[in-house]
């Protein structure tokens, strides 16, 4: 069975737990944001771009076997890292899932204090979007 | 390290013992600050004003009978003329305090609404800070003038040339900044005065990123309006002024209704203040204009000539250093700039520069700084800006260089 939104943020935040300081935890960031799976270029346009970031952040969302699948990319990799680590979490899961999911993992690993104010801007409104994406194909579902 | 200018001697570590918040540490490192064009740091010089305001004459200015009052007024009014005599302003009345540049600006562009016709032009340069645009294009809606800007070269200079075809009978304003945030330049503002008076068109001079550099002689220029901003020259945060020849000021209407800017008042007819009370309605900053008074004598004690021949020495050195940095781009190569670097690394995102050299203490600014018509001349999402003052050292710039190299082989 796979692993629940839950368990993976769990994942996520036991991993950032085993770095020694903030310049390690960022190069990893920089990996994930390298290894993060991209968006078509045919949906980097204006309308899936996330409003909030001082980098340019798009993403897509699309319905596979009534799992929600998110693709995205940054012009920024730092930026892209921290998408890479939303999507881990909320892709391939059902609407209602992601719709209920907290997000208090981020809390956890510490993100938002080591994001300057306006990252940290921008990382409140991915989570919206992500979450808004999910309202949407929730009423399609029904 | 010191050296020998006319006045005194500088000594960079004597005059970093002034500024506490140098001593501290972030994110494990010892700060190095290199933000200084969006403000500086303070001295425990103007701290010690502020202080001394709070615990010894708080007191609301120039009606009270009281004599906490009083000495509170006298020395909002000295810092009025200490501030008249910086900028060497012919009368202490051209010196209206404001909340800052901005504020200063709004107020000019605002009082044009009544002198503007349909057709008249205002001259913009392609150098301008946001917050210089906006409230022209505001103006140009209300009035139906026209908004032109003049253009910029490669090295982020004003193509003087341009702006000689633009300027016509037409010209009611030109506006310009002395020095430009986002690039450093340093613009001919004296011959672009001289010209645009030739066509009989008002100039308003930004001068919140010269100020820290730069010594305006307002008389000598014979510039229509200056304005600066206390905060970039080690003063307070909130105030500033707007230097403007009498004249003019008398032209203009007033900017905000309120006390103090009113001579009598009845309901059938209200006679306005003579300057400066007409343009500063309501209680002002008055701890804020006592502190930027503080920090022009503290500036003026270390003299500007030495300030500007330091941080030369600091700029020249980090742009020879930052060069050596494989897929270097620097932006705004003026050869008459102040202590600014813009610079982008071939293939990163000025953003993840910023963010992994804040981890190791260094405070820069990335992004569009307010300027994105520059940013949209370039193509570029904007830059890394690293801004340079008399208390930053060379130790300091090996730091930032080393922080730089770290982060491009991080991201790279």
């Amino acid at each position: 069975m796979s692993k629940t939104i839950q368990e993976i943020q769990e994942e996520i935040v036991d991993e950032f737990a085993m770095f020694e300081d903030w310049m390690q935890r960022y190069e990893y960031m920089i990996e994930l944001g390298k290894a993060l799976p991209l968006i078509d270029e045919k949906y980097k346009i204006d309308e899936n771009l996330i409003k909030g970031c001082q980098s340019k952040v798009w993403v897509h969302a699309e319905l596979e076997d009534e799992k929600l699948v998110f693709t995205a990319d940054s012009d920024a990799i730092i930026t892209k890292g921290i998408v890479a680590i939303l999507i881990r979490a909320f892709s391939n899961h059902h609407p209602s899932a992601i719709i209920e999911a907290d997000t208090k993992f981020i809390d956890d690993i510490g993100l938002k204090e080591h994001l300057s104010p306006t990252r940290a801007n921008g990382l409140v409104s991915m989570i919206k979007q992500l979450k808004m994406y999910a309202v949407a194909y929730q009423t399609q579902l029904n | 390290m010191s050296i020998a200018t006319n006045n005194i001697a500088f000594n960079v570590e004597d005059i970093r013992k002034d500024f506490p918040i140098l001593n501290r540490e972030v994110n494990g490192y010892p700060l190095v600050y290199l933000d200084n064009a969006a403000t500086s740091q303070t001295p425990k010089q103007v701290m010690d004003a502020i202080v001394d305001y709070y615990s010894n004459y708080n007191a609301n200015i120039h009606r009270g009978v009281h004599s906490l009052s009083q000495e509170a007024t006298d020395k909002y009014e000295g810092a009025r003329i200490k501030i008249q005599q910086h900028f060497n302003a012919e009368k202490a009345h051209e010196i209206i305090f404001t909340s800052g540049t901005t504020h200063g600006i709004n107020l000019v562009a605002s009082g044009f609404a009544s002198i503007l016709k349909k057709g008249d032009e205002i001259l913009v340069s392609a150098l301008e800070h946001h917050s210089n645009i906006v409230p022209w294009q505001m103006l140009c809606e209300k009035t139906g003038a026209i908004l032109k800007v003049i253009p910029m070269n490669e090295q982020g200079e004003l193509i003087y040339e341009s702006f000689e075809e633009l300027l016509s009978e037409n010209t009611k304003v030109v506006f310009l900044n002395h020095v430009s945030n986002a690039l450093g330049t340093i613009n001919p503002i004296k011959k672009i005065i001289d010209k645009a008076h030739e066509k009989g068109a008002a100039v308003l001079i930004d001068g919140a990123q010269a100020a820290p550099h730069i010594k305006a002689d307002v008389q000598a220029l014979d510039v229509d309006f200056y304005v600066v901003s206390a905060h970039k020259m080690c003063g307070p945060t909130g105030v500033g002024v707007l230097y403007g020849k009498e004249e003019w000021l008398n032209k203009l209407p007033p900017y905000q209704g309120g006390g103090e800017m009113i001579a009598t008042v009845s309901f059938e007819k209200t006679t306005y203040a003579e300057l400066p009370h007409k343009f500063e309605a309501g209680t002002p900053n008055i701890c804020g204009g006592i502190a930027f008074g503080a920090a022009i004598d503290y500036m003026n004690a270390i003299g500007f000539e030495a300030i500007a021949h330091y941080e030369e020495e600091l700029l020249d050195y980090a742009t020879l250093k930052l060069q050596e940095i494989e897929g270097m781009e620097l932006y705004g190569t003026s050869r008459e700039k102040t202590a600014v670097i813009s610079f982008n690394i071939e293939g990163l995102h000025p953003y993840d520069i910023g963010t992994l050299v804040d981890k190791m203490g260094i405070a820069v600014r990335t992004g569009h700084h307010c300027a994105q018509p520059i940013m949209d001349f370039y193509k570029i999402p904007g830059t890394v800006r690293a801004s340079f003052s008399f208390y930053n050292t060379k130790e300091e710039i090996d730091r930032f260089i080393d922080a730089v190299k770290k982060a491009k082989s991080m991201l790279s």
